[in-house]
Parts: structure tokens; sequence; C-alpha cells
């Protein structure tokens, strides 16, 4: 028995690898994916088009212009010299901000009377605006600081000293890059497994296949080993491209990282034997996959934390797949995490591999007696 | 080849509409999918970090240290848990119960009251960078506005005010909503015309279409109707919920985002029809039009990410991106109103773009016949 179905994970993989459109799916557009967001997919900060309008002409004001201009994150591309033009700027979104130096700034530095300075941010982009604002007020503090101890000011009672621990200069592509190691994984186990059944069911042979010998649930493992084997080395051939090409550091072992990866992608052959026992054509069943993995992909926390979702929204995930592997990755990825702490992640992924399995498998008995 | 039947075209769109109505999973993409993301990124996908697990370390408590920590607990922003030893909060934080920690020092209060600048250190888990960037953010907020009381004798040297233009409480999801619309067009427009035409094309109805008395612009004309119909209807429901369900303003004008909205429609519909044209079978027309056109709308479009933070190949790259031009013109549009030095530039490059994609399917499907 075992034989036959070795047999039959033997003819899936050559189907699978044989077929010049599906060796494309598997390679070409996981790789653009990867490209696509690794470089593209930024929260970063990065040369902010930004205007001045410095209406006090003093060497004060001068230093606190020189600041934002030094800063990588700001790009000056503009200098007003009246108020009119500041409006069209932003509007027109030539700018994303614009520095507001008051007139009487110098003056009110040296008699001590809170010299004024205003921020004003495009907020079309609400994640950007926030952002900038943080930058322009960590160069307004440092500026004020710094002027402050050469001029004889009161010292204040307190400074912030921030830190980020595990990814010290906060890129976002360390946080994005291993998050497609778990996205791309799920896309290409999703599409072996939910395209296997339906294309041998429009090209007839699956009826063929219903009067050998076997019994369904070997069939079954025929369809889902491959699925299982492709997916894995997918995430490896990710996992080397985030070390190797990104320079992602990848600080945990292998063992947590592949167990992780071993629980999602059982989980997901799961879901794709459960999305293919119960379409009839390739069409439907690409329709299928495509319908599971877009909301699964925003539930995740790939791109946007979980914490920040509505409680009623929070519980959804709860039996989300890819939930847990993006914790995963990422902290063994970033935090080295271990066996150990990463328990509560390995456990209820376990219980869905199990469900999915259990579900996909009566579905499967439901549709061929 | 000049004229044109109303007949035929009545007859073919009959035919169009019936099967997109038959078809389970056209509709799916048609409704099902769209609803999905609307409710998603209206009630569920947040950038602004509310709510933070927060570890409030004080080593040694006094009454400054306490006027610290007691705007923790008036923020919005942060849930704050008390702690005594930094070892207790970093175990917490390695656990992943804390998102970050505030930290002061045995001798935080005897620093700041004689020398000052008494150092408060703050550490986040950087994994999640920009939510990391937020609440350090918050906390410096936090700071200024402690400080603010502390040093009251004294003004600060500094009164910085800052103003969000367009979005004044910051809300991610006036911005997400709006963008959303050019990804959930892009579904109709390019994935699902692609697929449909693909299908017919690999079932062999295409050819029994052709050799039938009708021109070929009668069918590309029939097949892009019913489609135009589908996005637009898309286009104005989303345009309702956003404004009834999720309270996004709308400060421009309606008519501008529907003759924006139509021009992308025209252009998604152009690549959807020259993708299913060049794949000719589903499987492959549903992974390019995923490829170049679902992902570009949601990745290079500036919808999530903002496009000058990009590398500059990447933003050279997103001028081809139609998706990107409706999107400058929806986010103006909701948030600024109808701002025009922005509306004209994005709209003729999306007029372009139509006549340019629409004529490239037309002079394929001709060749093709030949």
């Amino acid at each position: 028995m075992w034989r036959q179905v070795f047999a039959l994970i033997v003819k899936e993989l050559l189907a699978v690898l044989r077929d010049q459109k599906s060796r494309m799916v598997l390679i070409g557009p996981p790789l653009i994916q990867l490209m696509i967001f690794g470089y593209a997919a930024t929260f970063d900060l990065n040369q902010v088009p930004m205007a001045i309008y410095n209406k006090d002409h003093s060497a004060p004001s001068r230093e606190l212009v020189a600041r934002f201009e030094g800063a990588p994150t700001f790009h000056r591309v503009a200098t007003l010299t009246q108020s009119q033009s500041l409006d069209a700027l932003i509007d027109s979104r030539k700018v994303a901000m614009v520095l507001v130096i008051d007139e009487r700034f110098t003056h009110d530095l040296l008699t001590h009377q809170s010299a004024r300075v205003q921020v004003i941010v495009d907020g079309r982009n609400s994640n950007t605006a926030m952002l900038i604002a943080g930058y322009s007020n960590i160069i307004l503090n440092d500026f004020s600081q710094s002027w402050g101890s050469s001029h004889g000011a009161a010292p204040i009672p307190a400074v912030l000293d921030l830190r980020a621990r595990y990814n010290p200069t906060l890129s976002s592509q360390w946080f994005i890059v291993p998050g497609i190691v778990a996205l791309l994984t799920q896309v290409v186990t999703l599409l072996v497994v939910g395209l296997s059944v339906a294309r041998e069911r429009e090209t007839g042979t699956f009826d063929q296949l219903l009067v050998t010998p076997m019994r369904p649930i070997d069939i079954l493992l025929g369809k889902g080993f491959p699925g299982l084997l492709i997916g894995i080395l997918e995430a490896s051939v990710i996992i080397g491209a985030a070390v190797g090409w990104f320079d992602i550091p990848l600080r945990g072992g292998f063992i947590a990282l592949y167990l992780g990866l071993f629980l999602f992608v059982i989980a997901v052959t799961g879901i794709g034997l459960m999305i293919s026992s119960l379409v009839l054509t390739q069409q439907q069943a690409l329709l299928g996959v495509f319908l599971f993995m877009v909301p699964s992909i925003i539930l995740s926390g790939f791109a946007t934390p979980i914490e920040n979702m509505p409680d009623w929204l929070q519980t959804l995930t709860a039996i989300n797949p890819m939930r847990y592997i993006l914790v995963i990755v990422r902290s063994v990825f970033l935090e080295g995490a271990t066996l150990s702490t990463l328990q509560a992640q390995y456990f209820p992924m376990a219980l869905i591999a199990l469900f999915t399995l259990t579900a996909a498998g009566w579905l499967f008995r439901k549709r061929t007696n | 080849m000049n004229s044109l039947s109303l007949q035929r075209i009545r007859g073919l769109l009959r035919k169009e509409f019936l099967q997109i109505w038959r078809d389970p999973s056209a509709l799916a993409i048609a409704f099902v999918l769209p609803a999905a993301l609307l409710l998603l990124f209206g009630y569920g996908v947040s950038l602004d970090a509310r709510k933070v697990d927060l570890a409030l370390v004080v080593q040694t408590p006094s009454p400054l240290a306490s006027s610290f920590t007691s705007q923790f607990a008036d923020s919005p922003y942060f849930i704050s848990h008390p702690y005594s030893s930094i070892q207790a909060a970093e175990h917490d934080m390695t656990a992943r119960t804390v998102k970050g920690i505030v930290w002061l020092p045995s001798d935080f209060s005897r620093r700041a009251r004689s020398r000052g600048q008494a150092p408060i250190a703050v550490i986040v888990n950087g994994v999640d960078a920009n939510n990391a960037r937020l609440i350090e953010g918050y906390v410096q907020q936090v700071w200024g506005t402690w400080l603010t009381a502390q040093i009251r004798h004294s003004p600060p040297l500094l009164s910085v005010q800052t103003l969000i233009r367009f979005n004044p409480s910051v809300n991610s999801r006036n911005y997400l909503v709006p963008g959303l619309i050019a990804v959930i067009m892009t579904l109709t427009g390019a994935l699902l015309t692609a697929l449909v035409i693909a299908r017919e094309w690999e079932r062999g109805t295409m050819e029994a279409l052709i050799v039938t008395r009708v021109y070929i612009h009668e069918i590309l004309l029939a097949k892009l109707v019913p489609y135009f119909v589908l996005g637009m209807g898309g286009m104005a429901a989303s345009v309702a919920l956003a404004v009834g369900l999720f309270e996004v303003p709308l400060r421009g004008s309606f008519w501008v985002l529907a003759t924006a909205s139509a021009l992308f429609m025209l252009t998604a519909l152009g690549m959807g029809l020259l993708i299913s044209s060049f794949a000719r079978n589903q499987f492959v027309a549903g992974q390019i039009a995923i490829i170049v056109t679902f992902l570009p709308a949601f990745i290079l479009s500036g919808f999530v990410f903002d496009i000058h933070s990009m590398p500059d190949m990447v933003q050279f790259v997103t001028h081809i991106v139609a998706a990107r031009y409706l999107v400058a013109i929806l986010q103006s549009v909701f948030l600024a109103g109808d701002v025009w030095s922005v509306i004209l530039p994005n709209g003729a490059a999306l007029l372009v773009m139509a006549v340019i994609f629409l004529g490239l399917a037309r002079a394929m499907a001709r060749k093709r016949l030949d």
C-alpha cells in the first residue's frame, strides 16, 4: 500500500515539475514578489520632500534649518519667502512637510520666551504624517538641548535615551522580508495542493484514480505530500535569499524555524486539500485559493499589527495559521527565539493542522463516495 | 469594419451579462472579495498603534518618578504595567507580553534634581519597525507634556506646533479606505476580465464567436461594457460605504472621483484584455494578472507604502503602474478636496495609459485573427 502512495507522490511531483507553466509559477512569480516586497514595501522615511519658510534670518534659525537639511530623512526642495505658496505646495504634494520659523525666533530664544516653530504635515498618508512629526520632534529636541546647554539655560530634568531591541536601525526590510518567507510558502503550497485535484477532475483522470485499489485516504496522502515538500523547499530558498541577498540576521536555530514551517505547511496543505475537494475546475480552485489568501494575509499581522485590530477581529485571527508562523519566523530571525519561547505558537498551529487535515479527509471521502 | 450594429451588440451584451450572473466565481471576484476587503480595511486594519502594552520600570519610587509615570496612565496610546526591576521587564519583553520598556534608573530623581538631564531609557521591541517608531513617537509626546509641566517656572526654549493637514485625527483608515477603491477596481477590471476571456480562448468559444457575423470591435465592446459597469458599480458602492459606514470625509466632488475612476477602469480593462490575449490560458492569465496588476496596485501605488520612500529604481517603475495615479487622486479628493494640481497631471497620465492599453488590446485582437 505504501508503495502505491509513494508512486502517486512521485507522479504528482512529476506532474507539477514537468509542466512548464506550473514550473514557472513556482519559480518566477515568488522571486518577483520577493523583490517587489523586499524593496518597495517599506515604512522607512527617506528623503521626504520638505519646504522651509524661515521668517527669521539669523544664526540660530539657520542652524536649525541646517539640522533639517543635514538629516537623511528630509530633503529640502523649496524655500518659501511668503506664506501664500505654502498651501499650494502641500496641496499639490510637492512637499510633505513645511517647517515654519517665526520671525521673532532668535529674539524669543535669547529672551527665554519659547521661540515658536510650526511643523505643517500633509496628513493624506497618516502613517507617514506621524513618522514625519516624530522625526521633526527629535531634531527640534536635539536643537533645543544643544542650544540650551551652550547658552547657559537651566538643564531640563530628564532626557530620553531611545533604543530598539533586535532591530537597532528600525529597518522595515528586517520586518517585511522574514514575513515574505511565510507569505510565499503559503501561496506556493496552496497553489500546488489546491490545483492538483482540480486538474485531474478537469481532465477526467480523477475517475481513473478512483477505480484503482487505493483508498481515498491514500489518494489524499499522495496529493498532500508533494505540496508539503515543495512548500518546505520554497521556504528554504527564500530563507536563503533573506540571509544571502537582503542580509537579514538569522539569530535563532534551524530546528525552531523548521518545526514551525513544517506545522504551517501541513496546516496549509489541509486548507489546499479542502479547497481542492470542493471545486470542480482549475479556475474555481484558483479563485478559492485567492479568496482564502487575501483575508488570511490581511489578518495575519504581515503589514499591520494584530493588536491594532478590534477585539472581535483579533479573536478571529486565532484560526489563521499565518498569524503564528509570522511570529515564529520573525522571532527566530531577529530575536533568536528558541523552541521553548515559541511553544504558544506551535501548539495552536498543530491544532489547526489536525483540524484542516481531518476536515479535508472528510470532505474528500464525501465527494468521492 | 466601420459599421456597428446595435442589434448585434445588444445580443452580445445579453450573453456577457448572463455569463457573469451565472458564474459563481465571477460573482465572487466582483462582489464578495471587494466587500470583504472593504470591511477588513474599514474595521480591521489600522497602522495606528493604540493600547500598547508598556512596562514602566521604577527602581526607586519618588514623587518625581510617579509624576512621570502617571502621564502614561492618562495616555490613550498605552496600557502601562508597573515593574520594580529591569530584569523582570526584559523577561516579559522577550516573552512578547510587553512591546516596550520605559526605565527610570535608581538614581533618576537625584540626578534630575541635581544636575538635570537624567537619562530615561526607552527600549522598544524593534521587530515591527514601523510600530516601534510610532511607539517611540508617543513616548516622546508623553515626555514633552511632562517636561512642560515640570519646568513651568521657566518656559521651554521652543514651542513647537505640529499641524497635520487634511487628517487631524491621524486616522489610518481615512487614507487606506479611499486607496482601496483602486485595488477593488483592479480586481474586476484586470483580474476578472483576464480570467474570463482567457477561458473563452481556452474553450474555443472565442473562435466560435469570431466566425459568426460580428465584427471584432463589436466583440471587444460587448466584453468591455459589462465589466466597466461592474467596476463602476463597485466604485460607487465603495464610496458609499466609505462615507456612510466608515465616516471617511469626502471633501472633493463625486464627479471628479467618477471621471478619474472611469479612466482607470478603461486602463484596467485594457490590461485585462491584453493579458488574456497573450496568455490564452486561465491559469497563466490569472498568475500574470496578479503579478502585473493586483500586487502593484497593492504595493507600488502609494496605497499603503509611501512612494517617496522607495529606492529610486522602484520609484521609477511605479510610473507605469496605473493604480498610482488613481490612488493619488483618490486620497486627495477624499481628504483634501478638488486639488487640480493633483487631479490634472494624474488624470492626464490615466488618459494616456487608457489609450495605450486599449489601443494595444485592439491591435492584438486584430492580429490574432489574421
